[in-house]
């Protein structure tokens, strides 16, 4: 297999130009925050910041002068709210988890949107087997979660509602905060836990402002090394723990703290919240070009999550219909475009993307749909390449498909 | 609903880019539409057949993953000249190892392609109305019932969106 592979890589090369848009999936990482880390894997700080010498005291500065800069972002009380975890997907766990062991006992029921990433839905799931049960609150046809519907789900059984921030496959920018007070305004005990991975560093989340009990972020997505992520407990919210171990600087997770992937994620957050206007606008005008040009090129387009100022900056999904998804990324990561599709061709157990199906896509629509971020190093030119190749991918592709659909 | 990782071999990409007897057959035969029930892939197969019952050629057009363009691609070429008899005997498993094997979650990419070029055949001795040779099963096999009829398919899919939306 792996033979396959270098074969595939072999067929690209010469590529004039690559464009990397599937910061969705994973990132590549900035000079400057490359730069940033590499002091702490050799030079410095390289002990266990719980032990009594002087690697370990670094790594102790380090990893608090860290979450003091992840807290201010965030607008937190205080640097102990910031918990480092391997990850968007182990925050989300340990939110969903740690949440319900602790209010075992006192109901039964967690409420989700029918569009939460997989780390929420199927830990939700799993807890099904376990007595809980779900309610997946409907969203409308651009992903906004239907609140009337979210209203009638909550009652005195919910211990848990989980709702993300901004989408991560449609950029949709939920009302959280409205969403936060109908559940408190139905039941003041349910946790309220928000995965807001594709919102921090792209627009304003104020942990303070939005009182949220729980919020999951991530390093990749804005452009730190994978492998870290953090989720913020309010101060006085109580969960567990959901793994055992040497507990050391985090008391949520154990196990030896990671402490240049901690000093990335940091300086990724510096990053991205030093021009947070600039970039922010950047972004929308990449995201904006991508969208009009495309919609206006090229025929049987669908663009998928709402438009404008309540779409994440740096989102773009966009269905191309009598076109196969996982055929058209091969297509255009041959001419140096990398995203990816949410066509059931490229999944596991070959279904569409739930999110799309949430939102009332047809199977065609959802076939045919890739997924774009664009982030502040993207050029206009990086944008004008994606241009010139997309229709000529899209066309060849078409062309296969000649007159065969589903209606 | 995790994502697999598909290292598509050196043949699948070549016939992925330059796909053989691609496109619409004006003076074909038979045709058939067919589409695979867990992906909702589809593909269209065109023969042209002489009175011996010989392929004189076949082409396609195909609504899905690299996987199946290649292997409808392998197909098409292979059937070529072929009497129809043979060309109903052409395996699934033979076509995949023609592409330098698939990855088990393609399989049914493969099975499609064969399915749909069986279910051509099977159009041709019902259109002709004549009695059906004895080579020809009564029963579907496997492969055309994983190559199902638009209607078929439409319904299939409905239901598969629906688990979908349930996160089964
Ligand atoms: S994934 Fe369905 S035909 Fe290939």
């Amino acid at each position: 297999m792996v033979e396959n592979v270098r074969e595939l890589l072999k067929a690209h090369e010469g590529l004039r130009r690559e464009v990397y848009l599937d910061i969705e999936n994973s990132s590549f990482v900035p000079r400057e925050v490359l730069e940033a880390m590499l002091p702490y894997f050799n030079q410095r700080a390289y002990g266990n910041p719980t032990l009594t010498h002087k690697p370990g005291w670094e790594a102790f500065e380090a990893i608090m002068e860290s979450a003091q800069k992840i807290a201010s972002f965030l607008s937190c009380k205080n640097l102990e709210e910031v918990n480092f975890t391997p990850g968007e997907t182990e925050a989300n766990n340990l939110a969903l988890l740690g949440t319900t062991l602790q209010m075992r006992g006192k109901g039964r029921k967690i409420v989700i949107s029918e569009i939460e990433p997989l780390s929420v839905v199927h830990v939700a799931e799993m807890l099904t087997k376990y007595g809980f049960s779900i309610v997946k609150v409907p969203v409308n046809s651009e992903g906004f979660v239907n609140l009337e519907k979210l209203k009638e789900a909550v009652d005195s059984e919910t211990v848990l509602a989980s709702f993300s921030t901004v989408n991560h496959e449609i950029g949709t920018i939920q009302p959280i905060k409205e969403a936060m007070e109908i559940v408190k305004d139905k039941n003041p005990k349910t946790i309220f836990h928000t995965d807001a991975s594709d919102a921090y560093g792209k627009i304003p989340f104020n942990v303070r402002e939005l009182d949220v009990d729980l919020a999951t972020i991530s390093s990749y997505k804005i452009l730190g090394p994978r492998g870290i992520g953090a989720l913020y407990v309010k101060e006085g919210v109580n969960i567990e723990r959901i793994l055992e171990g040497q507990i050391g600087t985090q008391k949520l997770w154990p196990g030896v703290e990671n402490t240049p992937l901690i000093v990335g994620f940091a300086r990724a957050s510096e990053l991205a919240f030093q021009k947070f206007e600039e970039n922010g606008a950047h972004m929308r005008r990449l995201r904006d070009k991508l969208i009009g040009e495309i919609t206006a090129s090229i025929v049987d387009v669908r663009l998928n999550g709402p438009k404008g100022e309540r779409r994440a900056p740096d989102n773009v999904n966009i269905s191309f219909l009598r076109c196969e998804g996982e055929a058209l990324t091969i297509e255009l990561s041959l001419n140096g475009v990398y995203v990816s599709s949410g066509s059931a061709c490229t999944r596991r157990l070959l279904q569409p993307s739930h999110v799309l199906v949430a939102i009332g896509r047809r199977f065609e629509e959802a076939h045919g749909s890739i997924l774009m971020k664009v982030t502040r190093y993207h050029t206009e030119d990086d944008i004008d390449y994606v241009l010139e190749v997309l229709p000529k991918a899209v066309e060849r592709l078409r062309g296969i498909t000649g007159a065969t659909v589903v209606e | 609903m995790s994502r697999v990782p598909l290292p598509y071999s050196q043949k699948i990409l070549e016939l992925f880019r330059n796909p053989k007897n691609l496109g619409k057959m004006e003076d074909a035969t038979v045709s058939a539409v067919a589409g695979n029930p867990q992906c909702g892939d589809m593909i269209t197969f065109y023969l042209k057949i002489n009175e011996h019952d010989i392929i004189e050629k076949a082409s396609f057009e195909s609504y899905g993953c690299a996987a199946n363009i290649a292997t409808s691609s392998i197909v098409t070429e292979k059937v070529k000249g072929m009497k129809l008899e043979d060309a109903w005997k052409i395996t699934w498993k033979s076509v995949a190892e023609e592409v330098g094997g698939l990855p088990a979650v393609k399989f049914h990419c493969g099975i499609l392609a064969v399915g749909a070029l069986r279910r051509a055949i099977r159009a041709y001795y019902k259109n002709k109305k004549q009695i059906p040779p004895e080579w020809l099963p009564k029963e579907l096999t496997f492969e055309e019932k994983q190559a199902l009829e638009e209607e078929e398919l439409a319904r299939i899919l409905s239901k598969k969106m629906k688990m979908a939306e349930e996160g089964t």
